[in-house]
Parts: structure tokens; C-alpha cells; sequence
């Protein structure tokens, strides 16, 4: 029988399974499996979370492909890996692993500072972050199969994540109310491609899922970016970073099953300990903020 | 005729939107107590160890099986079809789920997600010369138990079976926009 691999429907079809789950950061198959048991849909396989790349500086890859081929043979959820903007040669390195989807992602140091990845190369499917709708379909446009918020990641603040959430889902709402003729001045104006636009536009929504993604740190905040129209929800620093990441992974995955239900969000939320330290957004120096990486 | 649609993870919306276009009404089940009164239930494609989990925690398993004996249908997609399986393979036997279909299933037996695929599987006890199957990290079925039907088959193991009240997919109907299998469940399994 014949078969296609590689698809858009297949790419997006993944996406699609992963929702209403929590995808969590991790740095070692103890790590992965303890995600795994606290029911984590996907792993991210990372060197090191956000938080420490922030803290420590320098130049941040792709992860060494021993410790993600580890992370594989331990959970048998979907792995996902990250690859640096632009950088098509470690994404085609990832892609032979074997992961499940590629993160282009600002949390690593950009290779490429006018061009993103063409994803459509690839039969591995890609997500990308994004600020705001216009972002979202440029990515689209070249191939990515899901979309997250890129949030402020490493900092355990949220604001961010919810400016992105609104900046996109505001800007959806507008043009579900824009005559055609309107149209093409709002792509010129969000740079993004005028039929997607178009398809948005009759559609009220993004062609692919979309995931909270950069601060989230408590069961309170999954739920508030699900409410804000969130189909899941990553988290990087926010388990591993907390004094006690297994119960702290569990109680973020009940949270974003039941973000509707404050009484079950109130149980999940008691007793988690210390989470991971804050930063405030706005204290930080422009240099240091990671989201606006990407173009 | 209401369809419930196990709404703790997985593709929700895309299963209630094909109900929807079937004339039924999808009604989303995050607690236990949405179950009364439903002709049938679908649990769908998802991650199964979290969707497993979660049905466990909420004490779906006791409530999904009474259902069951009661009249109720079922029909898993992918995820769906594996907590479905009285057995796993993978070393994956002792993954919490409903277990009420005597079958044996491979988890992502065809690979990762770079494996995954679309084709035109024929389905001819139901007429369907070439329905168009996407199967994403999808299960298979090893074997089957006296009682179950195997409705479609790819490469000689079977992908769609059905035992009485209970129809299970390795394949995403719910993502294809053809609802030939979903009315087939309305009307043939729970009807």
C-alpha cells in the first residue's frame, strides 16, 4: 500500500494529539522518566534548562546528541529537542536522531539573524515561538506544524506568556471581523503571508496548535493560559527548578486537564513547596531578553 | 443521540466537531457524573500514559465500565484503542487503563513520529473502498481474541476492529474531515 511521510497533516496531526497536556523540560532520562510518571505528554531534551542558560551565559546549542538518544530510550512519550534559529545543520542532525519535533528555538543563541529554518525541508515537524499573529504565520508560512507563546523563559514570570497569548488571540479576533477588501493592508502590516491571513480570517483560528509556552511556573498559571485560549502548555525551568519536581509535575498536568475548575485547580495548588525564584520581566536589561530573538 | 468525548487530553475538539457534523450531539466528559445519559463515548487519540493516568485518578476505569455493561459504545482512537487493549506489548503491560477489548497491541509499532503516515485504507465490511487513515506514532494490533472483527487491515495486521459495543482505531478519522467511520459508530455500534 502506498504511503506519504512527511505531511502536513501528519506534522500538525502530532501537535494535535499533544493537546490539553503539559510538555516538560528535561535534562536526564531520571528527568524524563520522573515527567513521564507524572503524566507529561512530551519531553523536551535539553543541556541545560532555561534558567541556567540565562544564569550562565554564553553561547547556547543544540544539545549533545548522547544525552537526547538517552532521553529517547527512556520514556516512550514523544522527545523533542531544540535547534538554534536558523540553524538548519543541527536540526538535520536531530532530525537523523530520530526526536519527535524540533523547538526553533530564541532560548538557544540564534545562528542565523535574518532567516529562520525552511521546515518544509524536513520530515520532522517543527514548532516555533511566536510574540504576536504576524510572527505566528511567518513561521507558519515557512513550514512550522505548531505554534507556542515564546513568553520570557527562565524567568518563572508569566506576564510575558500572557502579553503573547493576547497579542495573538486579540489580533485573530480582529480579523474574523475585517471585510476581505481590508485584508491585504493588515498582512502588509503584520508581514505575514496574505493566505493564511485570509484563512484566519474566515477561520478564527491558527491552522495549527498552539501552546503556552516561557514563565510558567504553577498550577494557577497553566490554567490562566489555557483560559486565555492555550490548547496545552509547555514548561521549562518551572519543575525542575522547584523544591519538589514530581509533585510539582503532576500538580501542573491535573491543572491543565481541569483549568476551568477552581475547586480541583485549589486542591493541585496546596502544599507544592517553594516554586522556582522569579525574575521581573521589566528589571531585566533588553540584551538579556530572549524573545525578541527571532524575526 | 449524545456521544460523550473523553475530554481529559488528546484531539477533543476534532472528535466533537465530527459529531457534530453527524447530526449527534458531543458532549465533553471531564467528570464522571457527564456520563449519564450518553449513547456512547469516545476516547481519543492523545498521549496514553497520561490519558491513562488521568482516567484512573478521576475513577473513569469503574465508571466507563459500568456504562458499558449498561448499553453504552465505545470507540478509541489511537491512545483510544490502546487503553482499550486487555494487552500491551513493549513491555508496556502494566500501563493503567480500561482494558474491555480482547486484543493484544503494539505501542508506536511503526516507529517515531517521522514514520508516521497517511494512506487510502480500504475498510470493505463497512463499503469503504479507500478511506483516507492518518496514522501518527499509531499502534497495531498483534492479535485478537474469539468475538473480535477485524473491519480493516494494513499490511496484514489489523487496524480496525470492532467486538459488539466497543469499535477501536490505530488511525485519526476525527483529522480527515470523512466521517463514514464516525457515523459508523453512531449508528451500527451504539445504535
Amino acid at each position: 500500500m502506498e504511503t506519504k511521510v512527511g505531511t502536513d497533516t501528519v506534522k500538525r496531526g502530532l501537535a494535535q494529539m499533544l493537546k490539553g497536556g503539559v510538555i516538560m523540560d528535561v535534562t536526564t532520562p531520571e528527568q524524563a522518566k520522573i515527567a513521564e510518571d507524572a503524566g507529561a505528554v512530551a519531553v523536551m531534551a535539553l543541556e541545560r534548562v532555561p534558567a541556567d542558560i540565562r544564569a550562565q551565559g554564553g553561547v547556547a546549542r543544540m544539545a549533545d546528541p548522547s544525552i537526547v538518544k538517552k532521553i529517547m530510550e527512556a520514556v516512550t512519550i514523544p522527545v523533542m529537542a531544540k535547534a538554534r534559529i536558523g540553524h538548519f545543520a543541527e536540526a538535520q542532525i536531530l532530525e537523523s536522531l530520530g526526536v519527535d519535533y524540533i523547538d526553533e528555538s530564541e532560548v538557544l543563541t540564534p545562528a542565523d539573524e535574518a532567516h529562520h529554518i525552511n521546515k518544509r525541508a524536513f520530515k520532522v515537524p517543527f514548532v516555533c515561538g511566536a510574540r504576536d499573529l504576524g510572527e505566528a504565520l511567518r513561521r507558519i508560512g515557512e513550514g512550522a506544524a505548531m505554534i507556542r507563546t515564546k513568553g520570557e523563559a527562565g524567568t518563572g514570570n508569566v506576564v510575558e506568556a500572557v502579553r503573547h497569548m493576547r497579542a495573538i488571540m486579540g489580533e485573530m479576533r480582529k480579523l474574523r471581523n475585517m471585510p476581505e477588501e481590508e485584508l491585504m493592508a493588515e498582512s502588509k502590516k503584520l508581514g505575514a503571508p496574505y493566505d493564511l491571513v485570509k484563512w484566519v480570517a474566515e477561520k478564527g483560528c491558527l491552522p495549527v496548535v498552539n501552546f503556552a509556552a516561557g514563565g510558567i511556573a504553577t498550577p494557577a498559571d497553566a490554567s490562566l493560559m489555557m483560559q486565555l485560549g492555550a490548547d496545552g502548555i509547555f514548561v521549562g525551568s518551572g519543575i525542575f527548578k522547584s523544591s519538589d519536581p514530581a509533585q510539582r509535575a503532576r500538580a501542573i498536568v491535573l491543572a491543565t486537564a481541569h483549568y476551568n475548575d477552581p475547586k480541583i485547580l485549589a486542591d493541585t495548588s496546596s502544599g507544592l513547596g517553594e516554586p522556582m525564584p522569579g525574575l521581573d520581566v521589566a528589571k531585566l536589561p533588553e540584551k538579556e531578553l530572549l524573545s525578541v530573538r527571532g524575526w | 443521540m449524545k456521544i460523550g468525548i473523553l475530554a481529559l487530553q488528546g484531539d477533543v475538539a476534532e472528535h466533537a466537531q465530527m459529531i457534530r457534523i453527524c447530526g449527534s450531539e458531543p458532549v465533553l466528559v471531564k467528570h464522571v457524573s457527564d456520563l449519564d445519559g450518553l449513547a456512547g463515548i469516545i476516547i481519543p487519540g492523545g498521549e496514553s500514559t497520561t490519558l491513562g493516568d488521568l482516567i484512573g485518578v478521576y475513577g473513569f476505569d469503574e465508571a466507563i465500565r459500568k456504562k458499558h455493561e449498561n448499553g453504552m459504545g465505545i470507540f478509541g482512537t489511537c491512545a483510544g484503542m490502546i487503553l482499550l487493549a486487555r494487552k500491551l506489548n513493549n513491555g508496556t503491560n502494566n500501563q493503567p487503563r480500561l482494558g474491555l477489548l480482547d486484543v493484544k497491541v503494539s505501542r508506536n509499532a511503526f516507529g517515531r513520529q517521522k514514520e508516521s503516515f497517511e494512506c487510502e485504507l480500504p475498510i470493505l465490511p463497512l463499503d469503504i473502498p479507500a478511506f483516507p487513515a492518518v496514522f501518527i506514532r499509531a499502534p497495531l494490533v498483534e492479535s485478537v481474541g474469539p468475538g473480535v472483527e477485524i473491519l480493516a487491515s494494513l499490511n496484514g495486521q489489523p487496524v480496525l476492529v470492532r467486538s459488539e459495543r466497543i469499535l477501536a482505531g490505530a488511525f485519526h478519522p476525527e483529522l480527515t474531515g470523512d466521517t463514514r467511520v464516525h457515523r459508523y459508530f453512531i449508528d451500527r455500534v451504539c445504535g
